[in-house]
């Protein structure tokens, strides 16, 4: 039972082949597209690669890239074995080709809808990396002086003062860390020595946040030191007080960012797994009928076009007998055996 | 004796005319590149207006705007009388449109070549714009209540943090002028007394700067407030301090990206005028031999382009001749009725 069966005349078959020929290389642009979009997102998360703990979001723009590639790869086959398809001559070389060609493609094309799953099914570990990276980079800001991390200040600050957030979670988290190094403070003063005798770890924490935090659209000067004590500010509440420094943490701005960047690709991926998609289908029936044209001695008598020769449930068992064999040798073994004892008794 | 005379066999008429519509189409491109410059360096200069006080810089891009749609219907023009020119019927129509089509050819490029000297000149037209506009600027900090000036904070410190710079001149533009506004200062207190009556105006001015001043390259958390002092921070010198604010004052930073967009542009437009003038010379060479040709008996013979029928000096004086002839209309035609009313009298 053939699997969506089309009848080809002469005509419908040329008509197929041409068509086929415009769409691969559309498709090939799309693969160009797709290649670009993945490197486009690999550039974009590593810029903010030292804000991250690990790479494993780092897979998808890896599958698309090589999908890109893959589909370069599978549309000029595509356009070449279109090209030969009408020509009964030279038709017959591709015939050994095509059955792995068509299994190596649909890997690929289905690696496109994988990566998009991908991009959405990997949120969390983009928000888990990320909420390591900022934590280390708040602790780290104050080591100037510390080789390796010397640049968390301005990695930081520059962050912080771009995507306009504060902190990992929100402004608080300053309020935790000391981030004013230690080369920086007079310990002869009064106020840093009970400042550091407060606390069991002797770090000067402060209710202050760095400059980079400021908003410019605030209307009045920024307040970046206690900003917990209304009485140290004229005319200041900070349990109101909404446009001085951003509200936003930067974990949930870039996780944000990603996503947005990622929801746009995912949509173009799509639609060039359509249009590869329906290469695929196109090349299938114009395979199947020219095939069909082969030997007749008329070349111009309709055919028929199917996707797969047997039903979708015949095939998948054809390919799974093998595996089946090698998995589970005795069982089969066995049913003969006990088959052929039940028909002699019979 | 004409200037830079060629020989024009008629294969090589083909080649030209086949040539120089190709060359018309690059023009076309050229035209609308410039078109963009144009659009570009506008949106430049009108991204950064509110800090410059009047608009004469724009004079630049809008040449290059004006010049850019104009010169990409000329090239069309020429691309047309190209095509039809190979056709003897259909050329006669645009022999009388060419000379006034050459004169709007070097109109556009004397515009171009005049729109990047005045990117030079206008240099300091924008630097003085710019020092008036900053200072407004600066002076209207605070008054984020007032309308019209609500936005100048918000400008100012965007302005600053993307440029990397502070002030007009320097960082101590800022000491001069009263940045935090009244609404947010306690005139109870000792401090803020003080310092207004320290000062004939009565403006609370401090040795303080915005944050948008601050350098995020600095290893130092930044230090915004009592910059002269050097008690009032552990281990600071102002004296010898560079990295904790940005050193260049808006105004350079300001003027020398200006600068530097017009530089890169610049070559474009060369490239550009170079274009079109060996687009109006191959369309000169192209009409004169396909003039020569129609004079011929075989208009299939060789015939020759020329750029001027005569010398540059003989051509010159010819057009005075005839401009001035055109102006003196009736005093010769006064002449001539004097000369014909003597004649009679004496004869």
């Amino acid at each position: 039972m053939v699997l969506m069966k089309m009848k080809f005349p002469a005509e419908k078959r040329v008509r197929l082949a041409q068509g086929l020929w415009l769409l691969s290389w559309t498709a090939t642009m799309a693969g160009a597209l797709t290649f670009c979009l993945g490197c486009l997102l690999k550039t974009e998360l590593r810029r903010r690669a030292e804000v991250m703990d690990n790479t494993e979001i780092h897979c998808v723009p890896h599958t698309l890239m090589v999908v890109g590639i893959a589909s370069l790869g599978i549309n000029y086959f595509a356009g070449r074995i279109c090209q030969d398809a009408l020509d009964p001559g030279r038709f017959p070389r591709w015939k050994g080709f095509l059955n792995p060609y068509f299994k190596v493609s649909l890997f690929f094309t289905s690696l496109m809808l994988l990566a998009v799953i991908m991009s959405y099914a990997m949120k969390g570990s983009l928000e888990a990396s990320l909420k390591i990276g900022l934590k280390n980079g708040i602790r780290f800001y104050k080591d100037t002086d510390t080789p390796g991390r010397c640049f968390q200040k301005q990695t930081i600050d520059r962050l912080q003062m771009e995507f306009q957030c504060c902190g990992n979670t929100d402004f608080r988290d300053w309020f935790e860390v000391q981030w004013i190094s230690n080369r920086y403070l007079d310990f002869s003063t009064k106020e840093v020595k009970d400042r550091i005798k407060s606390n069991v770890d002797g770090r000067y924490l402060v209710d202050s946040v760095p400059f980079s935090c400021c908003n410019p659209s605030s209307p009045r000067p920024c307040i970046q030191d206690q900003l917990t004590n209304n009485s140290a500010h004229y005319n200041y509440e900070h349990q109101t007080e909404e446009l001085n420094i951003f509200v936003h943490g930067c974990r949930e701005t870039l996780v944000k960012y990603y996503m947005g960047l990622m929801n746009t690709i995912g949509a173009v991926v799509l639609s060039v797994f359509l249009v590869q998609g329906s290469v695929l289908v196109s090349l299938r029936y114009l395979q199947t009928s020219m095939e069909a044209v082969a030997g007749q001695e008329n070349a111009e008598i309709e055919t028929e076009g199917y996707l797969l020769e047997k039903s979708v449930k015949e095939t998948v068992m054809e390919y799974l007998d093998p595996v089946l064999k090698i998995i589970m040798p005795n069982q089969v073994a066995s049913s003969d055996e006990g088959a052929e004892a039940g028909n002699p008794a019979s | 004796m004409a200037l830079l005379k060629m020989k024009f066999p008629l294969q090589r008429r083909v080649r030209l005319a086949q040539g120089l519509w190709l060359l018309s189409w690059v023009a076309v491109m050229c035209g609308a590149f410039t078109f963009c410059l144009g659009i570009y360096l506008k949106t430049e200069l009108l991204r950064r207006a509110e800090v410059m006080d009047n608009s004469e810089i724009h004079v630049v891009p809008n040449i290059l705007i004006l010049v850019g749609i104009a010169s990409i219907g000329t090239n069309m023009f020429a691309g047309r009388v190209c095509q039809d020119s190979l056709d003897p019927a259909r050329f006669p129509r645009w022999k009388p449109l060419l000379l006034p089509w050459m004169a709007v050819a070097l109109l556009l490029c004397a515009l171009l070549i005049a729109s990047v000297v005045l990117s030079y000149c206008l240099q300091g037209s924008l630097e003085e714009s710019l020092k008036v506009g900053l200072r407004n600027g600066i002076r209207f900090y605070r008054d984020t209540d007032v309308p019209g000036r609500c936005f100048q904070k918000e400008t100012i410190d965007r302005l600053q943090m993307e440029l990397r710079c502070c002030g007009n001149n320097n960082h101590r533009d800022w000491f001069e002028v009263q940045w935090i506004s009244n609404r947010y200062l306690d005139f109870t207190s000792k401090e803020v007394k003080d310092r207004v009556r320290s000062n004939v105006d009565g403006r609370y001015l401090l040795d303080g700067v915005p944050f948008s001043c601050c350098n995020p390259s600095s290893p130092r958390p930044c230090l915004q407030q009592h910059l002269l002092d050097n008690k009032a921070h552990f281990n600071y010198e102002h004296q010898s301090e560079e990295l904790n604010l940005y050193n260049r004052g808006c105004r350079k930073a300001l003027v020398d990206y200006y600068m530097g967009l017009m530089n890169t542009i610049g070559p474009g437009i060369l490239s550009v005028i170079s274009m079109q003038l060996s687009v109006m010379v191959s369309l000169r060479y192209l009409q004169t031999a396909m003039e020569g040709a129609e004079a011929l008996e075989n208009p299939e013979d060789e015939s020759e382009g020329y750029i001027l029928e005569k010398g540059i000096y003989e051509t010159v004086a010819e057009a005075k001749a005839t401009t001035l002839s055109f102006f003196k209309f009736g005093t010769v035609e006064a002449e001539t009725t004097d000369a014909e009313k003597a004649a009679p009298e004496s004869g």
